[in-house]
């Protein structure tokens, strides 16, 4: 199967890859797929609580390279957005970027699961204050 | 310097011998002729060449030429031994063993089989890939006509005891046919010391051409009767019509000849080969799993899984470098693989597996660079990957609840 030039771009250079503080109250972490299944994600976001914008993002992708580069671009896509704004991604969007084949379009509702996953989980700390 | 990229799916098809393209040639030009062509100078060349390659192939498996049925491939060979014994011999019985491992070949014609009033029993393998022989004892029936087990799997490499089999088929009064495709020329393969009644080889997994195949059929003690799957011109005592293919064959019966010349020579060297590969990735890499068993295995084959890797990113990172992975998203089906699956590798680690096959041509030059590349690779990966995150955290990756109603 033959990769677009993004792909193998974030696949050989993914963006923000890492780990935020999971204990951090401004840090909203996502955690989405299963190993059996082949991908599993995980998109953690920090918060600006005065502004609501999103600061820093971070993933770290246990799957294939369009895996890959779906969390790698949704980080870029999410830093410096709002919680609203974030929240519509969409991962026909992350396909259109990427050019991924109909095959791979799981692949990018991973990611628009892991963004949503990361943002509920920032806005379940917070609820709990 | 290597010369890249390296080529090392030697399980899947092997490059052609320059020796093979050479003894074929011939056959592609001036000797164009139809080997069924009796009564001219062009027949009668065809026509020996063929027959010199059959003696070729039978040499190789300890057979008599007259037991070799030239096909287009294995998966014909496979089709027209469990087809052919089927309605053959359904008067004496209905009932065929194999087992859950072999080739698409073998299983889907035995499902096929199936809905046309067949019993089929599959037999499972335990994590090492092997046929349990008590279950198979178990399994024979008086209505057992054929017993059909691979000699070698072509992703684990695991060689089965393959005598014993045709012992207890041979006392039981059941034909045993096996899929030789991975181990004739590999591994020794004498169907006489192996008490194998039928068997289907390849061309191209023993660097002949591709689209030529062929199936010994045993025709004394027992012997065996098929009843073809291809009607025609009555070819090849009438189990297989069809034009010969004259120049595939020839090469076949090169390739056949070079295997049995070499193999002692060659399967020392895959096998050495193979060990420094796995030593090193061993050696340089935690948490890595060989599938199947290390010891009954064809010498030039590995198959690991690499936990927390998924295959295909893998295969990504090592794009210079032609192997296969095990991985669901490597395949059409998007299921991991079913062998796997078979020897209870569970699915997170069938994800994770890389399957080497080194040939005959690889360099300790070229596996070092392999080594290299996949250690590399699998440390970067490992960086960007959460469940190596979570393990290396003491977190146990099976005790997480995964939402995997995503998709």
């Amino acid at each position: 199967m033959a990769y677009s030039d993004k792909v193998i771009d974030h696949y050989n250079n993914p963006r923000n890859v890492g780990a935020l503080p999971k204990e951090d109250p401004n840090v909203g972490t996502g955690l989405v797929g299963a190993p059996e299944c082949g991908d599993v994600m995980k998109l953690q976001i920090k918060v600006n609580e005065e502004s609501g914008v999103i600061e820093e993002a971070k993933f770290k992708t246990f799957g294939c390279g369009s895996a890959i580069a779906s969390s790698s671009l949704a980080t870029e896509w999410v830093k410096g957005k709002t919680l609203a704004e974030a929240l519509a991604i969409k991962n026909t969007d992350i396909v259109k970027e990427l050019s991924l084949p109909p095959v791979k379009i799981h692949c990018s509702v991973l990611a628009e699961d892991a963004i949503k996953a990361a943002i509920t989980d920032w806005k379940k700390k917070h609820d709990g204050k | 310097m290597v010369k890249l990229p390296i080529y090392m799916d030697n399980h899947a098809t092997t490059p052609l011998d320059p020796r093979v393209l050479d003894a074929m040639m011939p056959y592609l030009t001036d000797h164009f002729g139809n080997a069924a062509s009796r009564n001219h100078k062009f027949g009668w060349e065809a026509e020996q060449g063929v027959e010199s390659a059959r003696k070729e192939i039978a040499t190789l498996i300890g057979a008599d030429p007259r037991e070799i049925v030239l096909t287009s491939g294995a998966t014909e060979s496979d089709n027209l031994a469990v087809k052919g014994v089927a309605w053959m011999y359904r008067e004496k019985g209905d009932h065929i063993i194999t087992c859950v491992t072999e080739h698409k070949a073998i299983l889907d014609t035995c499902k096929h089989l199936e809905k046309d009033g067949f019993h089929i029993t599959f037999l499972p393998v335990d994590s090492k890939g092997f046929v349990d022989l008590d279950d198979l004892k178990r399994a024979i029936t008086d209505k057992t006509i054929l017993i059909s087990i691979m000699t070698a799997n072509n992703e684990v490499g695991v060689v089965q005891d393959v005598k014993e089999i045709g012992r207890i088929a041979r006392e039981r009064g059941v034909l045993f046919h096996t899929d030789a495709v991975q181990a004739a020329g590999k591994i020794p393969f004498n169907v006489n010391e192996m008490n194998v009644d039928i068997a289907s080889l390849s061309a191209h997994k023993v660097y002949g051409p591709k689209g030529v195949g062929a199936l010994y059929v045993r025709r004394r003690n027992p012997r065996v009767l098929l009843t073809p799957i291809i009607d025609g011109g009555g070819h090849e005592r009438g189990m297989r019509s069809g034009t010969l293919n004259v120049p595939g064959i020839v090469g076949f019966g090169k390739a056949a000849q070079i295997a049995r010349e070499d193999l002692a020579r060659e399967s020392a060297e895959m096998f050495r080969l193979r060990e420094k590969l796995r030593t090193t990735l061993e050696r340089e890499l935690d948490e890595v799993y060989i599938n199947g068993d290390l010891h009954k295995r064809l010498p030039g084959n590995l198959n690991m899984s690499f936990a927390y890797v998924e295959g295909e990113s893998l295969l990504m990172g090592i794009n210079d470098i032609a192997v296969s992975s095990g991985s669901a998203c490597t395949s059409a089906s998007l299921e991991p693989s079913y062998v796997l699956k078979a020897l209870g590798v569970g699915e997170d680690l069938a994800h994770t597996s890389i399957r080497f096959g080194i040939g005959r041509f690889n360099t300790e030059e070229e596996v070092d660079y392999v080594a290299n590349r996949v250690i590399e690779v699998v440390r970067r990966l490992r960086e960007l990957s959460p469940l190596y995150e979570m393990a290396k955290e003491g977190i146990d990756i099976k005790s997480v609840h995964w939402a995997t109603e995503t998709n």
